[in-house]
């Protein structure tokens, strides 16, 4: 059996693809590609497809991963371009690797968003980044099925900064006051969210946005404590492949993104 | 004139939504057209909720026909929930298509589909929003032809202030005809307004514009007459049928939405209409004849839509799947054919009769054995008589038998509630029938571990019915009814606990009955109802009985009628009933004998395998019957890899 990882994306409008949806979706892509899927056992077998730390709804990405088990070898390119053109445009599949090592899940341990935040002065979304960093602790409240909770957002982020509009990645045209901010996050339990942030933003400085945020995920992957950047999940298996080209070939740049120390 | 899309405004006010995948559009097999490149455009309106309103064939089967022709552009729009509404009210958008979200009211014509009657409060809440008139008579040439469809659009009357018209039967031909006539009127530089528009549509014989037709009314409130108010249009409006199932073979490329929907799968229409004569079947009345499409195309159907789509299950539709000519060839064909696909294949619809668990058992070779439904309708053997559903009770424990004793656990029943000359003793009976299915099953499957459920909702009588002059069992009766049969299932002691009970308490039925076998002066009713916020009457969460009695009381007042003179009054021989006027083909004397035939417990055959009982549909339409069998078997597909 052989397993393939892939790393996807979730663009513009289909950005409001909830989990769910997007896994009903594939699994069609899957059938229409005609992918020999391996299938689990029972009454009603399901292909095998391991989906890792979803983006919420509503919220775009880069770098979504998952891995699929497979009866026959493919080429994990040629697979990759046959389900990225068996997918509606928006849900991309953009990186295909053979899997050589274990625990891709235990490879994304922090993610890199972007917030863009329209009609917000990128000098006030500054002032309210630095009120952020440098509070020791930053309380925020979460509706969960729970009820209302709070907790920390400061320990899991790892760097907020502002950055200048053209360094954006989002889409959408620039012609009024627009902030973007760049987030690293670490993930854990329970997980932190840009809204969380966004919140965080809102409490200790009074950030309001006029209109929704448009959020993405840009990268995610290992994180290295040291320089604070967040590395490619899928490079120890594509090293480990002596017969694989250095680089990889659909990869986008912002995979390895650095975030500032 | 570049149209802009509304997406923009629309994008900001989707984070605060539910589920706000169902406005974005970008389904696959979608069709975005050019504009500028169109000349007829149409937006196309299921008026419920997206999970509901994509799946339905007939919207899918349009929008693909129109699509498919150079010069012509259709879009989808739903209903979009009430969080929805509020934020598009608050800042300004306007109803949109999701294909490329261009406002409705930009389009030639707006095609709403009305498979039920309780989609009329959405309907002028989509219109509201689109920035249309509520009525045609408020509506200029910026505005579109608003035209009403499907199966309730057989009594159009209830709604006649607020469409331009209707056209009634089947839609892939009548379409056509209707974009050649705007398109024509269009190039001519719209002459004579709106007016002459829908004129030139009336001529056809084959579009009702209720505008043009005046209803007398007696001093009683019955109808008097219904007469054209001008020179050149009909006295009676047909129904369309599409001849030769085969050279319509849509949706081609269903729609396959990225949000969760309530049909997931690819669905074949194996025939359409249905000569069984249950009395209560609107649908069957309605869409006669029988007409197959053949076992060949079906197969190059369910081949090809798989291809598109990727579903993983079939369904084989039509009113009574197992009646299709073939249909034992056509369930082991399709059977073997996705045998190693982990294709999931379904027959709805089917009858009772031990040769459907055997189409059910090849259907199921390689899936679990989980549940079978069956429809008796009618708790006892009179009453089945009456409503013409010829099922013996010893057909049916057979049937059962067969189905428990072949691995079968579950088996659901389904009954209605408030039949013509139903008493107390019939529903009671259905007791006694389910306690016999326990024992039955019980003995031959040797196990205690099986079910039955009794699901059973109101009857509503329907236009174009032999039952359209019954009077309807008002809510308190229905759910008094109901409660002693509950009583009588939870009281049994020895078989009580394998049998369960689904129910559909009457007030529903009532707001139905009033819209399907109401007139003009219902639309005061609707318009009302909207007003004070009915919405998604569909919908139990949504559904207001108190709104709809009390909105009814007030509107009908000045006609000194209310809603138990359209719900439950029964209508004589000679009353004009409001929909004499859109002819289904079915000979009114007919259905009256028909009517009187239940009555007197009086059986009628299929006309599919025995002689014409003269219902009037063939000679009045100019269309027969077409039922093969062809002969021709399903070949397995050559596996290219």
């Amino acid at each position: 059996m052989q397993r393939i990882r892939l790393r996807y994306t979730k663009r513009g409008r289909l950005r409001f693809t909830s989990h769910r949806d997007f896994q009903r979706a594939f699994e069609r892509a899957l059938r229409r590609a005609e992918v020999p899927m391996a299938y689990s056992a029972g009454f009603t077998p399901h292909p095998k497809v391991s989906y890792a730390n979803a983006a919420p709804t509503g919220t775009g990405s880069e770098a979504e991963y998952l891995e699929i088990a497979l009866t026959a070898p493919r080429d994990p390119e040629r697979l990759r371009s046959l389900l990225d053109a068996s997918l509606p445009a928006g849900l991309d599949v953009i990186d295909a690797v053979e899997a050589r090592t274990p625990g891709l899940a235990d490879r994304l341990t922090a993610s890199v968003w972007e917030l863009r935040l329209d009609g917000v002065d990128p000098a006030e979304a500054e002032r309210a980044v630095a009120a952020f960093n440098a509070a020791e602790t930053v309380e925020v409240q979460r509706l969960t099925k729970n009820g209302m909770r709070t907790f920390d957002a400061r320990p899991a982020v790892v760097s907020l900064q502002s950055v200048t509009p053209h360094e954006s990645a989002a889409d959408g045209p620039i012609d009024q006051p627009c902030a973007i901010l760049r987030l690293v996050v670490r993930h854990v339990t329970p997980a932190v969210r840009p809204d969380d942030v966004l919140s965080g933003l809102s409490a200790v400085a009074d950030l309001a946005p006029p209109v929704p945020a448009a959020v993405t995920r840009l990268a995610q992957g290992l994180l290295d404590d040291e320089t604070g950047a967040v590395t490619d999940p899928l490079a120890p298996d594509r090293e480990a492949d002596p017969a694989a080209p250095a680089a990889s070939t659909g990869a986008a740049d912002a995979a390895t993104a650095k975030a500032p120390a | 004139m570049p149209v802009e899309s509304v997406f923009p405004q629309l994008e900001a006010l989707l984070p605060h939504v539910q589920k706000p995948i169902q406005y974005v559009g970008g389904e696959l097999n979608s069709t975005v057209k050019d504009w500028d490149e169109c000349d007829v455009r149409w937006a196309l309106m299921y008026p419920d909720a997206y999970e509901v309103g994509l799946p339905n064939q007939g919207v899918q089967i349009l929008y693909e026909v129109l699509n498919e022709q150079d010069g012509v552009l259709a879009e989808r729009t739903y209903s979009v929930w009430p969080d929805l509404e509020a934020l598009m009210r608050e800042h300004g958008v306007p109803q949109f298509t999701v294909d490329s979200h261009r406002p409705v009211k930009a389009f030639d014509v707006l095609g709403i589909s009305f498979s039920t009657e309780l989609g009329y409060t959405n309907m002028l809440t989509a219109l509201d929003l689109a920035g249309i008139p509520l009525e045609s008579k408020d509506r200029t040439l910026d505005d579109p032809i608003v035209m009403a469809g499907g199966h309730a659009a057989f009594n159009p009357e209830p709604i006649a202030d607020f469409i331009d018209c209707a056209v009634i039967g089947d839609g892939e031909q009548a379409v056509l005809e209707v974009s050649g006539i705007i398109r024509a009127w269009k190039q001519e530089g719209r002459p004579g307004g709106r007016e002459e528009l829908l004129f030139r549509l009336a001529k056809t014989g084959g579009v009702y514009v209720p505008a043009f037709y005046d209803v007398e009314y007696l001093p009683d409130g019955r109808i008097g007459r219904v007469v054209p108010n001008r020179s050149g249009v009909p006295w009676r409006v047909s129904k369309h049928t599409v001849m030769d199932l085969d050279e319509w073979p849509y949706p081609k490329q269903p729609l396959v939405p990225l949000a969760e929907t309530v049909h997931e799968r690819m669905s074949v229409e194996i025939f359409r209409g249905c000569t069984r004569g249950c009395r209560f079947c609107q649908a069957g009345m309605i869409t006669r004849p029988v007409r197959e499409r053949s076992i060949t195309g079906i197969g190059e159907m369910v081949d090809r839509g798989l291809k598109a789509t990727g579903f993983e299950e079939v369904g084989l539709l039509s009113l009574s799947s197992a009646d299709h000519s073939e249909i034992g060839d056509i369930a082991k064909g399709l059977a073997d054919r996705y045998e190693d696909d982990k294709i999931g294949l379904s027959l709805p619809s089917t009858r009772v009769d031990a040769f459907n668990i055997d189409l059910a058992n090849e259907l199921t070779r390689n899936g679990r054995r989980s549940g079978l439904t069956f429809a008796p309708e009618g708790g006892s053997e009179r009453i089945r008589k009456v409503i013409n559903k010829m099922v013996s009770e010893e057909d049916l424990i057979r049937t059962v038998a067969t189905a428990y004793g072949n691995g079968w656990r579950q088996v659901k029943l389904y009954f209605m509630c408030g039949l013509p000359t139903e008493t107390d003793e019939d529903v009671l009976q259905i007791a006694d029938m389910a306690t016999r299915v326990i024992a039955k099953g019980r003995e031959v499957s040797g196990s205690n571990d099986i079910r039955c459920t009794v699901s059973i909702g109101g009857f509503v009588p329907k236009p174009h019915t032999p039952f359209q002059w019954a009077p309807q069992l008002s809510a308190e009766e229905t759910d008094a009814r109901l409660e002693k049969l509950r009583d009588k299932i939870r009281g049994d002691k020895k078989y009580g606990r394998s049998i369960g009970f689904r129910y559909h308490d009457g007030k529903p039925g009532i707001v139905e009955g009033l819209l399907s076998r109401g007139d003009r002066r219902i639309g005061a009713v609707i318009r009302a109802v909207y007003e004070d916020g009915g919405r998604f009457d569909g919908w139990r969460e949504h559904f207001s009985y108190d709104r709809w009695m009390a909105c009814a009381e007030k509107a009908l007042a000045p006609y000194g009628v209310d809603v138990d003179w359209y719900t439950t009054r029964e209508r004589s021989y000679e009353e004009v009933l409001p929909w004499d006027h859109l002819d289904s083909g079915l000979d009114k004397d007919w259905l009256w004998e028909d009517w009187q035939d239940a009555l007197d417990e009086t059986e009628v055959e299929d006309c599919r395998w025995t002689p014409c009982f003269d219902c009037g549909v063939c000679p009045a339409m100019d269309t027969s019957i077409q039922i093969g069998p062809t002969g021709k078997k399903l070949l397995p597909l050559t596996v290219v890899k």
